[in-house]
């Protein structure tokens, strides 16, 4: 979707504004420190995947994502996505009161929860699929505006970048974000600056991530 | 509860609220195991964190070997050698800062960052100016880190759209001739390994 998540290229968000690195801490409030942790263990649970997380933050109204902090934006979506797929009551939510115990769910105790943060996710799939790209070769992002998750950047679109190397097949993140687990070939392509944002451009190449959906032969 | 430099006279914000009482219903469902919460929290407060990259770069720098291997597939070998691996660090690979090309990361659509080597983002790498920035503009975002690219140098800029990760190895500082990986890790900072800063150097930051 063209969310405000996408912010490639947008201008006007103001200045970075760093906080020194030795003086940053992990968390600033405790409040965040509970919503990621909230957040990683209702994870465990099963019952949505990494993209459906993205794509849950995203589709918030885009003044919201823009004006929440961080940790707004995960616990909007993890409240959306408790709700969604069933776990709590919207009423539940509301009120804060339990109408009972949820059943059927397996949640994760303190050995699961180290083994599950300790193998993580891996995306990359043993598959004979042949790529129908090679390192070197022309590509051009589709130009497409789908109103589903999408992790091709709208910079991108319809922009013609060269193959830089191939990552293997891995998990569709355009698919799996709608519960289609597909493998498909993952490339780096490098984008000139020039080409991305025209003949005045100041910056370097870019190299963004790609499933071969995304692209097409030029 | 930590100290966060709160009055403890203040009535909790509504953030605070929102939170306690989202945790509370889902363990009165049972869908969350308290101890599991501190688990996760303590892994990524105190156990995981930049520390773990610097020490992968310095043994980049005194062996290139590992250099050549982590360009390639460094989740594999940071394993088996240090331990490292989980949650978003399946898939890293080492881009190498060298006097022609300087490496910088962003993840525009989110905060996609190599949890397993540098912990989580700061909140700048999250925030919307950096994101939007740094792909189009990457001297004008570094200048605000107070870094000076030189004009003739690449800055190639790494969109973490995928489940790839990517860690910056900065260019080893000079006048470190023969220093051992436990010297050079002091250079390495965790903003090097992001590509917005240079390492350390031992005649002025040390």
């Amino acid at each position: 979707m063209n969310g405000p998540h996408d912010l490639g290229g947008q201008h006007g968000l103001g200045p970075i504004n760093p906080e020194p690195e030795a003086q940053e801490p992990v968390f600033h409030e405790d409040w965040e420190r509970r919503t990621f942790a909230l957040t990683l263990t209702c994870g465990m649970l099963g019952q949505w995947n990494i993209d459906e997380g993205r794509y849950a933050r995203e589709r918030q109204h885009p003044v919201d994502y823009l004006s929440n902090t961080y940790y707004e934006n995960w616990l909007a979506g993890l409240e959306t996505l408790l709700v969604e797929k069933g776990l709590v009551t919207a009423e539940e939510l509301l009120t804060g009161v339990a109408e009972g115990k949820a059943e059927g769910y397996r949640v994760p105790d303190v050995d699961a929860t180290r083994k599950i943060l300790a193998s993580g996710g891996p995306t990359r799939i043993q598959s004979d699929l042949k790529p129908s790209f090679s390192v070197g070769d022309k590509v051009r992002v589709i130009n497409q505006n789908p109103l589903t998750h999408t992790r091709a950047p709208r910079y991108t679109r319809n922009h013609t970048g060269t193959i830089e190397f191939g990552h293997g097949v891995h998990v569709f993140a355009d698919a799996n974000a709608h519960g289609r687990h597909e493998g498909v070939h993952l490339y780096a392509v490098r984008f000139e600056a020039d080409e991305l944002w025209g003949e005045e451009a100041a910056g370097g190449p870019v190299y963004v991530d790609l499933w071969e959906p995304h692209l097409e032969p030029v | 509860m930590p100290h966060d430099g709160h009055d403890h006279t203040d009535p909790p914000d509504d953030l605070t609220l929102r939170v306690k009482a989202l945790e509370s219903l889902l363990v009165e469902k049972g869908l969350v195991d308290t101890a599991a919460l501190d688990v996760v929290i303590e892994t990524y407060e105190h156990k995981i964190g930049p520390k773990n990259g610097a020490k992968v770069v310095a043994r980049a720098w005194v062996n290139p070997k590992f250099m050549a291997v982590i360009k390639e597939d460094c989740s594999t070998v940071i394993d088996q050698e240090f331990g490292y691996k989980g949650r978003q660090g399946e898939h890293i690979m080492a881009v190498e800062n060298t006097p022609d090309v300087h490496n910088v990361v962003v993840c525009t659509l989110c905060s996609c960052y190599p949890w397993t080597v540098l912990g989580l983002p700061p909140v700048w790498y999250k925030s919307a100016p950096f994101r939007s920035k740094v792909v189009q503009d990457p001297r004008g975002a570094l200048a605000e880190f107070g870094t000076t690219i030189a004009d003739d140098k690449e800055i190639r800029v790494w969109d973490s759209t995928s489940e790839m990760r990517y860690l910056v190895i900065p260019e080893r500082p000079a006048g470190t001739e023969g220093w051992s990986e436990d010297q050079l890790r002091a250079l390495v900072t965790r903003n090097s390994m992001i590509g917005v800063e240079e390492a350390k150097s031992p005649e002025t930051d040390l």
